[in-house]
């Protein structure tokens, strides 16, 4: 469809090239212009003449002026004589293969035919065909709005806002749940889990306190004893959250989806695994590898992705370059951070306050230079 | 489906821009009218497929098509209808597009209405612009294409800067783009007369209405965007020197000179060579302003784009047609025939000095605004050349000029009399004298505002005093000066009206220096006197706007006791931004204003206001726009329509010669 509308359009611009070369036509004689310009100077002599604006002496003298002109442009000019044919049915057949060539080449490379206008409002009342989360999203959104005590809806729309990266959102959804419907362990454990995504991986007092609830409605849930291992670990208490996690490993199955990830962390930070151990983890880096979903962490380094990719092309944004470096640092990916970091400085080169703010970042994340 | 169209469109223009650029030009070389012919259908289609795709993209940011990367950028779905709209070229993207689309519009012009024009001359111009269109139709597709698409289309936009958010945007842009467009049809004829090697008065009279219809809008442009900072940068300036103000000036300045020098080569056939360079450096100033806006060389409101990757490219247009255009100049010019010489003391001898005053005056703003950056590229070393500055060069360079505008209008072409015109003239400088002591007497120091408003009222009486000779001279009675009024040529009205309006502009300047400025802390109930004038705060308050929150100062202006005006000052908060911008509450009284402005709230619920009393401030935009009318009135001279008066004459002579 949207095809037949380019070649319509194409066929138009060919013609109106066409047009011209195969309508017969005459040259014209190329001094009647110049021939005008200076009748026209003449006739307006006359007319300051007859109002009194010019003296007769001075219009004699423009007069004879133009009438030089005149006689020069029609000296000048020769008739141009009709071209030959040859040169314009060249001209006519580059036209037919160029213009075509040129559009159809270049729009199917950076053009995107297949791909239908998305106006707001239809993308609102339109049906959800699985690929918008965000329009589904805002469906659950302006539910929740009409309906804020319907916890069922808050417990659906948290890991979704968690997904998305909207980390505090996730969380304010979660206290929602816990208010309305009251606490239990999984809940206590998402709504902590998302405090510290919001915190970057930090596991703060309120995140602490929700882990202890969590642990109080059942005391072998492994997320809270994972992330409160966590907390003793950032506290300084590496003694503490090795034996935390080392009652973790005792009270699972030696098959939890989590496992390997405790044991890495133990192993890094000095203790003695019970089980075999991979290549060393971050603090944060760990805390998403315990995700029991493993396509959280897969989503996060899409987000990742998408950001980088936002960036390269529009570098003005001293707020999405923080949050890459932080994004890479936290993950552990030093090498990409310093990169991220350079990058950072290169676009940001005109904005002072802009890179003492990448000076701190990266003195925080000890990224060096 | 709109938007691929749209998208579709422009590429398809890109391909005819190209055929534009080449079969004309060879026709040109065989001297086959047929191919010559080419170039004026091609050039009204590619405008047509210019302005759908401009129509597309208009499209997606009203309906909020969030699948555009440049709708998300800079658009918002709760944006009022007018900044969606106004929002399409409030980006780099969009303004691009702009750009090409007057490009084009001035092409469809030529190819429309210039039907008197040689077939030959007709094909090189159209061929030139089409080579300019080319260059920035590949430039947009390359590295700035508006029609980019995102897979996962957001649900809001990261909306418009909220300093663009002002009826402003709708304005100022699209004149001063048609401004600075404009030269580039003057370019090309230019480019053209030098392709063909053959330049004449006839080619000065073809040029003339373009460069008066560019210079008209640049002017109402520039004065617009100066305005527009006055009421939204809340610092009550209007013109502070910045380099992307002197990029608009410069093309004016040159622009300016360029006027009066196609007046001379109409008249007398010479200063051919000039006025060919100065066409050339009218355009070439303006692709400079471009590149200083987009590089993002600049770091300013206006660079909202800072792309490496997009200066080099307009980096290299720059140099490809500029550099192209002087060399062909260098190569072709020694072929034109330079015209007469003619007396120091005439019309043409005055213009040359107008020409020369200008085109140093270019030179300094020039210098000014890129020796800064010169020395940062080359040394690392920042320095702020600003208003002092320009006011030591600018200032001495460009007084001559209004001193010297009245004597020149009242010399005569070839062989003037000075001590006749200076004598004629005596009115006009015993009105400047006495406007000069009535202000010395009312307003007192300082004294460069008293000899500003003195040389302001010789400029705009000494405007009309060449007119009025003419209409009343030689033993008129009333009913033939009435006749002779109306039978003055307009572009004479037009030089009278553009003069007499830099004239009040100046008078507007001159009586910044009668201004009262104070900054101060207010709170509810406050009084401040200011000038001849008390701004009473009423109240404090906050309101909900579409997409900001507003805090707000009304208050009244009271004189003598009595009311004679209220304002709303306001500082608003645009969340999606997480900007604030400053909406200045004026109150015109007579022709100055009281100007407050708000800085900041304090913990203490007061705020921090700058107040200001600007006594005829209004005449600097006044000034421009009767600046503008004058260019309007001289565009519409019949002289200047010869190709629509032959078609006409062809089919009536008998009609046309009795409305003559």
């Amino acid at each position: 469809m949207i095809w037949s509308v380019f070649l319509v359009m194409t066929a138009l611009a060919v013609l109106s090239v066409l047009w011209p070369l195969l309508r017969g036509r005459r040259g014209t004689d190329p001094a009647a212009g110049r021939r005008d310009v200076y009748d026209a100077e003449l006739a307006s002599i006359e007319r300051d003449v007859a109002r009194g604006l010019t003296s007769e002496a001075e219009a004699n003298a423009s007069r004879a002026e133009a009438a030089r002109r005149l006689l020069a442009a029609s000296k000048a000019a020769a008739p141009t004589p009709s071209g030959s044919t040859m040169a314009r049915r060249i001209a006519a057949l580059a036209a037919l293969i160029f213009i075509p060539a040129v559009s159809f080449g270049l729009y199917t490379i950076i053009g995107a035919a297949g791909y239908p206008d998305q106006p707001l409002q239809a993308r609102l009342n339109g049906p959800v065909d699985g690929g918008d989360i965000n329009v589904a999203l805002a469906r659950i959104e302006k539910h929740l709005e009409e309906a804020p005590d319907d916890a069922r809806g808050w417990e659906i729309i948290a890991p979704v806002y968690l997904k998305l990266g909207r980390a505090s959102d996730s969380a304010r959804a979660w206290q929602k749940v816990i208010s309305i419907a009251g606490v239990n362990a999984e809940r206590a454990s998402s709504f902590g889990e998302a405090l510290v995504y919001a915190e970057d991986g930090q596991v703060s007092p309120q995140a602490r306190a929700a882990f202890e609830a969590a642990l109080n409605s059942d005391a072998s849930e492994p997320r809270a004893q994972f992330f409160l291992g966590m907390a003793d670990e950032q506290a300084g208490d590496n003694q503490g959250a090795i034996a935390r996690w080392t009652r973790l490993l005792e009270s699972s199955p030696a098959d939890a989806p989590f496992a390997p990830a405790v044991r890495e962390r133990i192993a890094e930070i000095g203790g003695r695994p019970t089980g075999p151990a991979s290549g060393p983890l971050s603090a944060a880096g760990a805390a998403v590898a315990a995700m029991p979903a493993d396509d959280q962490q897969k989503f996060m380094r899409e987000r990742i992705a998408a950001l980088a990719d936002r960036l390269a092309h529009n570098g003005a944004d001293p707020q999405g370059w923080q949050q890459l470096v932080r994004s890479y640092a936290v993950l552990g990916e030093k090498d990409k951070a310093r990169s991220a970091l350079d990058d950072a400085r290169k676009a940001l080169s005109g904005d002072a306050a802009s890179l003492s703010q990448l000076d701190a970042l990266s003195g925080q994340f000890g990224l060096g230079g | 489906m709109i938007v691929e169209t749209g998208h579709y469109a422009l590429v398809l223009a890109l391909a005819l821009a190209l055929v534009q650029s080449c079969l004309p030009l060879w026709g040109v070389a065989r001297r086959d009218a047929q191919l010559m012919a080419v170039a004026p259908p091609v050039a009204v289609m590619q405008f047509i497929l210019i302005a759908a795709s401009f129509g597309a993209l208009t499209y997606a940011h009203v309906v909020s098509d969030f699948s555009l990367a440049n709708v998300i950028e800079n658009s918002h779905s709760l944006k009022p209808m007018i900044y969606k709209i106004s929002g399409v070229w409030g980006n780099h993207e969009g303004s691009m597009l702009l750009w090409v689309l007057i490009l084009a519009l001035f092409g469809a012009l030529v190819a429309l209405f210039s039907r008197a024009m040689p077939d030959d001359l007709k094909a090189s111009v159209l061929a030139v612009q089409a080579w300019l269109g080319s260059a920035f139709i590949l430039f947009i597709l390359l590295t700035s294409n508006p029609f980019a698409r995102v897979s996962q289309p957001p649900l809001e936009g990261q909306d418009l800067n909220p300093i663009l958010q002002d009826p402003g945007l709708a304005i100022h842009p699209p004149m001063l783009y048609i401004g600075y467009v404009g030269f580039s049809i003057v370019f090309s004829f230019a480019a053209g007369a030098l392709i063909q090697g053959r330049i004449d008065a006839a080619w000065a009279r073809f040029v003339r209405p373009w460069a008066l219809l560019a210079w008209t809008f640049l002017t109402m442009g520039i004065a617009m965007g100066s305005y527009w900072a006055y009421y939204t940068l809340g610092w009550g300036g209007f013109w502070f020197w910045d380099p992307v103000e002197n990029a608009s000036l410069m093309p004016w300045l040159a622009g300016t000179a360029l006027l009066h020098s196609i007046v001379v080569m109409e008249k007398r056939d010479a200063l051919k060579i000039w006025t060919i360079f100065l066409a050339i450096l009218a355009f070439s100033l303006s692709l400079l302003g471009t590149f200083l806006v987009r590089s993002g060389v600049l770091t300013s409101v206006h660079a909202f784009a800072s792309d490496p990757q997009r200066g080099v490219f307009i980096l290299a247009i720059l140099v490809f047609f500029i550099g192209g255009a002087l060399a062909l100049f260098a190569w072709r010019s020694s072929a034109l025939k330079p015209g007469g010489l003619f007396a120091p003391i005439s019309r043409e001898g005055a213009l040359v000095a107008n020409n020369l005053l200008l085109t140093t005056a270019c030179a300094t703003v020039f210098t000014g605004t890129l020796y800064p950056l010169a020395l940062e590229a080359l040394t690392g070393e920042k320095i702020s050349v600003g208003a002092p500055f320009f006011n030591l060069t600018f200032g001495p360079i460009i007084a001559p000029v209004f001193l010297l505008m009245p004597i020149g209008q009242m010399l005569a072409w070839k062989r003037g009399d000075l001590i006749g015109a200076l004598q004629r003239l005596v009115f006009a400088g015993v009105a400047a004298l006495a406007v000069a002591l009535i202000f010395a007497a009312i307003h007192g120091e300082p004294v460069v505002s008293i000899i500003g408003t003195g040389v302001a009222t010789w400029l705009i009486v000494g405007s009309f005093v060449e007119i009025s000779a003419r209409i009343a001279g030689r033993g008129a009675t009333f009913r033939t000066a009435f006749a002779r009024a109306f039978g003055l040529p307009r572009s004479a009205w037009g030089a009278a009206f553009a003069h007499a309006g830099l004239g009040v502009t100046l008078l507007g300047l001159a009586a910044t220096g009668w201004g009262v400025e104070k900054i101060t802390t207010l709170k509810a109930g406050d009084s401040v006197d200011l000038g001849p004038y008390q701004v009473v705060v009423q109240s404090l308050e906050t309101r909900p706007g579409e997409n900001f929150k507003a805090s707000i100062a009304p208050s009244k202006i009271m004189r003598g006791g009595v009311v004679v005006a209220s304002i709303e000052p306001a500082r608003r908060f645009y969340p999606s931004r997480q900007m604030t911008t400053t909406e200045a509450g004026i109150a015109t009284l007579g022709m100055g204003q009281v100007y407050v402005s708000l800085s900041g709230e304090n913990p203490d619920g007061s705020v921090d206001a700058r107040l200001y009393w600007k006594p005829l401030v209004a005449f600097i935009w006044i000034g421009a726009l009767i600046m503008a009318f004058g260019g309007i009135l001289s565009l519409s001279d019949r002289r200047l329509r010869i190709g629509v008066a032959r078609k006409a004459r062809a089919a009536a002579p008998a009609a046309i010669q009795a409305a003559e």
